[in-house]
C-alpha cells in the first residue's frame, strides 16, 4: 500500500456505551455498523469487504445482509481491528474489493450473545498456566511489571500517574465512564486486585462497538466526510502464554509492529501530534512509550509524570481518556482507532489543535499479539 | 492454598513426558541435540532452530523468583490473596507456578530469590510443579 492511498471515510461507535442489556454482540456489530454506513451515506450493499472478530465474518455478512467479496476473520485479540486496516487497506490496495466494513461489538458487561469459548484443558496455557490460579486478564497481564519495577526502579506511585493522567483526559470527555478527577492516593488506596494493580489501574468492563469503513483516497474525495488517510501499518505476534513472554520488560510485538507502521508511513517521532497506546492496564503504556521509540528504556514513567502525555503536553496520549476510564468492552482497539479517526477529522472532544498525525497501537491478549496504525488528515 | 476445584491440566502426547515426570517426582525438560538449548513448554522439536532431534532430561528443580502478582479476587480452587509467579530455570526456560511454603506477602517474596521445585498431587495422574524457596538458600 502506497503511504496516504487508502482512507477511512465513515466511523462511529454505537449509539450507546456502557450498559446496554437490551443488545447482543452481534447487535452491538451491527448498531456500530448501521451508525458508520450512515456517517458516510452509505448503504450495506455498497460493501464488498468484511473483517471482524469476536464474531466471523460469514455471522455478521449475513446479519447485516452484505455479500463480500473478501473477508478476514483475524482475531488476536484487542488489537484484532489494527490488523483489520492493515489487511484491509493492502486488498483495496490489491484491488480485491472496494469499501471494507471493520465491525467490533462486545456485550462485556451484560454478557449477552457473547463468543467466548471456556479455556481448552489440552493448550498450553490449559495446562501450564490455568492450573496456577490465573482467572481473567487482570491475574496475566499484569505479571511481568514487577520484573519491570525492578529493573528500572519504577515505583507504585509512578505507575499511578498513568490513571491520573488518562482520567483528566476522560473529564474532557462527556461520553466518559469515568470522569472525575482521581489522585495518585486515590488509586494506591483503591481496592487491590492483583499487587502491584489496585481498581483503578484495571480497565473497565462494558458493553459497545465501533466500526469503520475505508476505500480507495480517490474515491474518499466523492464522501462528505473528511478523509483519514493510512499513511503506515505495523502487525506482529509473540505467544498465547504471559509467561512465555520473552523479555518482561518489553513486548516484541509492540517493537516489530510499532517500527514497522513508523518505517512505511515514512515519520520520525517528533512528527507525532497524537497517540493512542491500548491501555487495558496502567502499565501498557509505558511499554507503549518506550517500545516504539518515543522515550528511551526505564523513562516512560518519567515521561508521563512529568505531564508530556497529559492535557497541554507535548504528546497528548489517549485523549478519549482511554480503557482506564473511557470504555473497555474487552477489545478495545477499536476504540483507540475511533479516537485517532475523530481527532484527525477534528471532531475529538478533547480536540488537540492542529494535530495531522495520529498513531494508534494496541496490544491484542496478553502481550500476545499487537498492531500498529498511522493516521493523517493531510494529502 | 488450593483444593480440588483446581484447574486441572490434560496432557497431550507431545506433553505426556513431562507430567508423567511430575507424577513420578520427577522435573522434565527438553533440549535440543543440536544446538543445546533447553526450552519449555514441551513439544517434539527445538523452538530455536526447528531440529526434531531433541532429548528429554532431568532438570535441576532450581530457579529464582523472577516475577508475580499476589491475586486477591476468588478464583476457583483458591484462595486469595495467593502469589501467581513466573519462575526462571537454571536452565534457562521461564514457567508460570505458585510459590509454596512462604507467607503470600510482598515482603516475603523477594524477586531473584532462590527456590526449588516440589510437587503437588492433585490426583494419581497429574502431580503440578511448584516451588519453594530454596532450603538452606541464602535469599
Ligand atoms: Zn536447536
Amino acid at each position: 500500500m502506497k503511504p496516504g492511498s487508502i482512507a477511512i471515510v465513515g466511523a462511529a461507535e454505537t449509539t450507546r456505551l456502557g450498559s446496554i442489556p437490551d443488545m447482543s454482540n452481534i447487535q452491538l456489530h451491527a448498531d456500530a455498523a448501521l451508525n458508520a454506513l450512515a456517517d458516510c451515506g452509505l448503504k450495506p450493499s455498497d460493501i464488498d469487504g468484511v473483517a471482524c472478530a469476536g464474531e466471523t465474518p460469514v455471522a455478521i455478512a449475513h446479519y447485516l445482509g452484505i455479500t463480500p467479496r473478501w473477508v478476514d476473520g483475524t482475531a488476536v485479540g484487542g488489537c484484532s481491528f489494527m490488523l483489520h486496516v492493515r489487511h484491509a487497506a493492502a486488498a483495496i490496495a490489491a484491488g480485491y474489493c472496494n469499501t471494507v466494513l471493520i465491525t467490533h461489538g462486545e456485550a462485556g458487561k451484560s454478557g449477552i450473545g457473547l463468543n467466548r469459548p471456556p479455556p481448552n484443558r489440552t493448550s498450553l496455557v490449559g495446562q501450564f498456566e490455568l492450573p496456577y490460579g490465573v482467572y481473567g486478564p487482570p491475574s496475566m497481564f499484569t505479571i511481568p511489571v514487577l520484573r519491570y519495577m525492578k529493573t528500572y526502579g519504577m515505583t507504585e506511585a509512578e505507575l499511578a500517574m498513568v490513571s491520573v493522567v488518562q482520567r483528566e483526559w476522560a473529564g474532557r470527555n462527556p461520553r466518559a465512564a469515568f470522569r472525575d478527577p482521581i489522585s495518585v492516593d486515590d488509586v494506591l488506596n483503591s481496592r487491590m486486585i492483583a499487587y502491584p494493580f489496585r481498581l483503578l489501574q484495571c480497565c473497565l468492563v462494558t458493553d459497545g462497538g465501533g466500526a469503520l469503513i475505508l476505500t480507495s483516497a480517490e474515491r474518499a474525495k466523492d464522501f462528505l466526510t473528511k478523509p483519514v488517510y493510512i499513511l503506515g501499518t505495523g502487525e506482529s505476534v509473540e505467544t498465547p502464554m504471559i509467561s512465555q513472554m520473552a523479555d518482561f520488560t518489553s513486548s516484541r510485538a509492540f517493537r516489530v509492529a510499532g517500527p514497522e507502521a513508523f518505517k512505511a508511513a515514512g515519520i520520525s517521532h517528533g512528527d507525532v501530534d497524537h497517540l493512542m497506546i491500548y491501555d487495558a492496564f496502567a502499565h501498557l503504556p509505558i511499554y507503549g512509550l518506550e517500545d516504539l521509540g518515543f522515550v528511551g528504556r526505564g523513562e516512560a514513567a518519567a515521561f508521563i509524570g512529568a505531564r508530556h502525555t497529559a492535557p497541554g503536553g507535548k504528546l497528548p496520549m489517549n485523549t478519549n481518556g482511554g480503557g482506564l476510564s473511557y470504555t473497555h468492552t474487552g477489545m478495545y482497539g477499536m476504540f483507540a482507532l475511533q479516537e485517532s479517526v475523530r481527532q484527525m477529522r477534528g471532531t475529538a472532544p478533547a480536540q488537540i489543535e492542529g494535530a495531522k498525525i495520529s498513531v494508534c497501537h494496541g496490544v491484542g491478549g496478553m502481550f500476545a499479539a499487537s498492531g500498529t496504525i498511522v493516521f493523517t488528515n493531510q494529502r | 492454598m488450593s483444593d480440588s476445584k483446581r484447574p486441572r491440566p490434560q496432557p497431550t502426547p507431545e506433553t505426556q513426558h513431562y507430567w508423567d515426570g511430575t507424577r513420578d517426582g520427577e522435573f522434565r525438560l527438553q533440549r535440543c541435540d543440536d544446538c543445546a538449548k533447553a526450552y519449555f513448554p514441551p513439544r517434539p522439536f527445538c523452538p530455536a532452530c526447528g531440529g526434531r532431534q531433541v532429548s528429554v532430561f532431568k532438570a535441576s528443580g532450581k530457579g529464582r523468583l523472577y516475577s508475580y502478582v499476589i491475586h486477591h479476587r476468588p478464583a476457583p480452587g483458591f484462595t486469595p490473596p495467593y502469589a501467581i509467579a513466573v519462575v526462571e530455570l537454571e536452565e534457562g526456560p521461564r514457567l508460570m507456578s505458585n510459590i509454596v511454603e512462604c507467607p503470600q506477602t510482598p515482603e516475603a517474596l523477594v524477586l531473584d530469590m532462590a527456590l526449588e521445585v516440589v510437587f503437588e498431587k492433585l490426583d494419581e495422574q497429574i502431580s503440578l510443579p511448584v516451588f519453594r524457596p530454596a532450603q538452606g538458600a541464602v535469599a
